[in-house]
């Protein structure tokens, strides 16, 4: 069977769909995550053994199950929240928790680059903790932050392949189903040709916000 | 004004104890710019930070302006620290962000309107010369113009206190003059109280009224500029006098002894005070029989008052040359005789008559 143009078209959607959608989400929650695992550390703004000693290991845990694990050892929770347990939507939900936690480290990291000082000179200012978050930490972490957000945009392009597993479809779902179960070599190179060039693509926007993002 | 009562500070890391600060006493009055000068590791930055509580002390109470900061809420000691500005020495600005919103910021976290800020924003940055680097961002800007964007951004909130942490440690010596006289300006023309720690002398000199010389968490003198320096009591203190004031006497007076062919003796003139004011080596040299060589000088100003030290030959017969001594120490200013073998003895009248009984 030959693979037609509309069904490449509707498999591009389907991961741009996927992808947007749960960046939105897990980078919602990546942020948060990132802001908490920063701010309650020890020495910190709002240094908070117990929070931290819960989140950290939350998202240990998220990082360390391989994404099809996540995708199928979810289902009910899936259920409970999209109403169903397969499909492009149903994918959503694992590939925003499989990527949430691990933004949320590329966060912590971007807001640890931060000197010191600026945090210093904020307190000595009367700035409160929120404030040092969104006045100082953020904006000084802003570029930094748009270069993980690319990186885990990247990172979500490689896990949408697996949502095929549970029928979620995209580019990733092609290349298997078509490419290799009917051995159509073409249709690998298609599909590998979009997602290098959509990465490229997205790699270079990155880079280029990055650049107009460090003064703001 | 600032006032540390029994201040102490114990840092604990890994079950070990360090004591930053042992016991301080010190009282910074309205207006004074008082600079507190030890080497790193004296516990002057630990100090600094009690002021507005970067730094919580361990006991004691710092009271500033009357208040005990660490006794009052968070929303009271955060509206507290908006009457004290504070610079570093690495400027801490944010590097996002353009000079205008960074000198802005102490007012944009206290939710002032767009107009006031930008009419504070710019009458500081004219008082501070930079008005026309609004736009820029800290980058594109020179150590001493971020310097100045930092003391911009301590001033915007109209603190009456500014504390300053080594503030021009990291700026050559050109700027450093430059941000002293700022700084000395902004004391001057506001009436701030500036505290300032710093590890360099020339920096008290330069602008500071009243000193205090920390080491080892301890203040170990403290007083008016000019007298913890004229007359130190300590090594430490020593040592940083000697950094702005040569106080060895130099090879080539040691060569001299060698090479001369004549009589003379060499002694070393201490000017401690006012009496430098008067030209005492030509009126020595006028009175008596001698002729007096300067060999080596070293003569500074702290608080429009010369401190320093002279070295001289006075060549001529012995009589004479110890006339023209006592004549010197007559003035209470005090003379070491320099020896070939390197040793210096302070020269009393007694001792001058002695060595001519020899002679």
């Amino acid at each position: 069977m030959e693979v037609s143009t509309e069904l490449i078209l509707n498999a591009l959607w389907e991961t741009i769909y996927m992808v947007s959608v749960s960046l939105f989400f897990g980078g919602i929650i990546g942020i948060f995550l990132g802001v908490l695992l920063v701010v309650t550390r020890e020495g910190h703004i709002l240094e908070n053994r117990l929070i931290y000693s819960i989140v950290n290991p939350i998202v240990n845990i998220f990082r360390s199950i391989p994404f099809i694990i996540l995708l199928v050892a979810i289902i009910p929770f899936t259920r409970l929240i999209v109403g169903t347990s397969i499909g492009t939507t149903a994918a959503i939900v694992p590939l925003v928790l499989h990527i949430g936690p691990y933004f949320s480290r590329l966060v912590e990291n971007s807001l640890l680059e931060v000197d010191e000082g600026i945090i210093e000179a904020a307190k000595a200012m009367g700035a409160t903790p929120l404030q040092i978050i969104y006045r100082f930490l953020m904006p000084e972490a802003f570029s930094s932050l748009i270069l993980s957000l690319t990186t885990a945009t990247i990172g979500l392009i490689g896990a949408t392949a697996m949502a095929g597993a549970i029928g979620g479809g995209g580019l990733g779902d092609v290349a298997i189903t078509y490419g290799y179960q009917r051995f159509s070599s073409i249709t690998i190179l298609v599909t590998v040709v979009i997602l290098v060039v959509l990465v490229q693509v997205i790699q270079e926007v990155g880079n280029r916000l990055e650049r107009t993002a460090r003064r703001m | 004004m600032i006032e540390f009562h029994q201040v102490s500070k114990v840092f604990e890391s890994n079950g070990n104890k360090v004591e930053a600060l042992k016991n301080i006493n010190l009282t910074v009055e309205k207006g004074d710019i008082f600079g507190v000068i030890g080497f790193s590791g004296a516990g002057k930055s630990t100090l600094i930070r009690t002021v507005n509580l970067l730094e919580y002390p361990t006991s004691g109470k710092v009271i500033v302006e009357g208040k005990n900061l660490a006794k009052l809420s968070q929303y009271e000691i955060r509206e507290a620290k908006k009457d004290i500005g504070m610079v570093f020495q690495h400027f801490n600005l944010l590097n996002s962000k353009t000079v205008f919103h960074n000198v802005a910021m102490p007012l944009l976290l206290s939710g002032y309107n767009k107009k006031a800020i930008e009419n504070q924003v710019y009458e500081t940055l004219r008082f501070v010369g930079l008005e026309e680097k609004a736009k820029n961002y800290p980058d594109q800007l020179s150590g001493g113009q971020k310097q100045r964007v930092g003391i911009a951004r301590a001033l915007t909130t109209n603190p009456s206190i500014l504390l300053c942490d080594e503030a021009t440690s990291a700026l050559d010596p050109e700027t450093t003059k430059s941000i002293l006289n700022l700084l000395k300006r902004i004391n001057e023309e506001y009436n701030i109280t500036i505290l300032m720690i710093t590890h360099e002398m020339k920096v008290i000199k330069e602008i500071c009224n009243r000193v205090a010389v920390m080491e080892d968490g301890q203040i170990i003198e403290t007083g008016n500029v000019y007298n913890v320096f004229a007359h130190p009591k300590t090594d430490t203190t020593r040592n940083f006098v000697k950094s702005v004031i040569r106080d060895e006497v130099p090879k080539s007076v040691y060569q001299l002894f060698k090479e001369k062919d004549h009589f003379s003796r060499i002694f070393k003139i201490e000017f401690f005070g006012a009496d430098s004011g008067q030209p005492i080596v030509s009126k020595t040299a006028k009175i008596y029989h001698v002729e007096i060589n300067v060999l080596f000088g070293n003569i500074t100003e702290l608080q429009g008052i010369p401190l320093g030290n002279l070295i001289v030959e006075l060549i001529g017969d012995n009589y004479e040359i110890r006339r023209a001594i006592e004549f010197i120490i007559n003035k209470d200013i005090e003379v070491k005789e320099v020896f070939e073998d390197g040793s210096e003895h302070r020269v009393d009248i007694e001792r001058v008559v002695g060595n001519d009984l020899h002679g």
